[in-house]
């Protein structure tokens, strides 16, 4: 960890940076600087915010705040997940289910082979990885699944009108939602180490932790990943489609 | 003699908007109804109330005596089957489609049974494997008929399906369906077609969503 000083100071020679994409903003007339300045204040402030916090959590390395920590974790990325899904009846509840359930099967197979340990320092981050990642998967079936029950709602009704159930007549879209959802994850698995260096395996390295064990740290959060946005998808996907039909089993818009 | 469906004051409301109001219909099993009327008037939508497309909004339908909505609905539907203006295919061949309504009642697909189907509407077994997007217009609404009448409903509500196709597609269409009315199929057809008013038995006029006598 001894490489690891970022000062104040240094921070702040580094916001020269920021004043790069200022000034590129302003000189190409691209209308961002009020956009960038906001996003950066915010960045500090909840960055600082949420630094303390964890610092605090983990200093008192409590079970019941190690909870409560991932609660609003879970919380925030149902809530944000739900903005994807708007229209849909009962989103947030839809998505807060999918995204508990993923992290906790996740989070237990990796806690039961002992894999990360029940401790805030390893419990919240990864929580935050796999929450943020079911997060994003489960917003792209909404917007899967949204357009393609607008796009394909001639054959949806068509499928009905020749008697299939609501499941049958929707097989194609839910199929494909759920495809969707877990393609960022697919994808990523299959370029890692090649493209990028993920978070967790530059962040090791960064800290100076021996390349191999960081490694298989980013393999198991590679299969960790893989499971998660598959059991968020499918929950979530088998949840939402049927809000898009009544109980006379008829196609409903939102 | 019990009508096969009736309906007593079927009215259908989207908010403020009446689409139909006052609708008292009996419609007798085995008869042919044709359903006339400009656009606009409401035919389309009275048919997807019978198919339980949508739900009416005030009075009555019942089927064989009792209210739709107690029958379950996908049996229902395959029961009274609608075929829609423009239908589209689904999947990627002419077999997925004629399958289809063998996967929904979760039987094997009786190739021998298909193929008949299919030589009932001018069209040879061939035709099974080849793609949906090299259809003719024609081609593709024969193959969409046959998916709803390959098991044959009680009542086939077939909206203007004829629309748009040349007379010998619309002869054997119009063959199609008096062949399977003769087999004891209701009918209820709506159409523009001068031909198809001509020959129809009971037509009933609609305007304004109601029906006009």
């Amino acid at each position: 960890m001894n490489n690891l000083q970022v000062s104040n100071y240094t921070l702040l020679l580094s916001f020269v940076l920021v004043v790069v994409a200022l000034l590129i903003g302003y000189k190409e007339k691209l209308g961002i600087d009020k956009d960038i300045i906001i996003s950066v204040a915010r960045a500090i402030v909840q960055l600082f915010i949420v630094g303390y916090i964890l610092k605090f959590i983990i200093r008192s390395n409590n079970y019941l705040l190690t909870l409560a920590m991932i609660l609003v974790i879970l919380f925030n990325a149902a809530w944000n997940a739900k903005k994807r899904g708007a229209g849909i009846p009962n989103i947030f509840w839809i998505s807060f289910t999918a995204i508990t359930a993923s992290t906790a099967l996740t989070l237990g197979v990796l806690v039961l082979t002992h894999s990360v340990k029940f401790i805030p320092q390893q419990m919240i981050p990864i929580t935050g990885m796999i929450a943020g990642n079911t997060m994003v998967a489960i917003g792209l079936c909404y917007r899967s699944m949204k357009k393609s029950f607008h796009d394909q709602q001639q054959q949806v009704l068509e499928k009905l009108a020749l008697g299939a159930n609501y499941k049958l007549a929707s097989m194609d879209i839910l199929r494909s939602s759920i495809k969707t959802g877990m393609s960022p994850s697919i994808d990523s698995a299959k370029t890692v180490g090649i493209v990028n260096l993920p978070g967790m395996m530059a962040g090791l390295i960064f800290a100076g932790v021996d390349p191999v064990q960081a490694i298989r740290y980013q393999i198991m959060v590679t299969f960790m990943l893989l499971s998660a946005t598959s059991i968020g998808s499918v929950i979530a996907c088998y949840w939402a489609y049927r809000r898009f039909f009544n109980d006379q089993e008829q196609l409903e818009l939102h | 003699m019990n009508a096969l469906i009736e309906l007593k004051n079927v009215g259908y409301q989207v908010k403020d908007k009446t689409i139909l109001s006052n609708i008292n219909l009996k419609i007798n099993a085995g008869t042919k109804t044709t359903f006339v009327g400009p656009s606009g008037a409401g035919k389309s939508t009275l048919a997807r109330l019978i198919a339980r497309m949508i739900s009416y909004t005030s009075g009555s339908i019942t089927y064989k005596g009792k209210e739709i909505t107690d029958y379950e609905p996908t049996l229902y539907r395959r029961k009274v089957s609608y075929c829609f203006q423009q239908p589209t295919l689904f999947g990627n061949t002419v077999r997925d489609n004629l399958n289809f309504p063998f996967v929904v009642r979760k039987e094997k697909p009786d190739q021998e049974r298909i193929i008949q189907a299919l030589k009932s509407v001018n069209l040879s077994a061939n035709f099974l494997d080849m793609g949906v997007t090299e259809l003719s217009g024609g081609e593709r609404q024969r193959v969409a008929m046959l998916r709803n009448i390959i098991f044959h409903p009680d009542i086939l509500i077939i909206d203007e399906v004829s629309a748009g196709l040349d007379a010998d597609n619309k002869k054997i269409i119009n063959h199609l369906i008096n062949g399977i009315n003769k087999k004891g199929v209701t009918i209820l057809q709506i159409t523009h077609d001068e031909s198809e008013i001509n020959n129809a038995q009971n037509i009933i006029k609609m305007d304004s969503g109601k029906l006009v006598q």
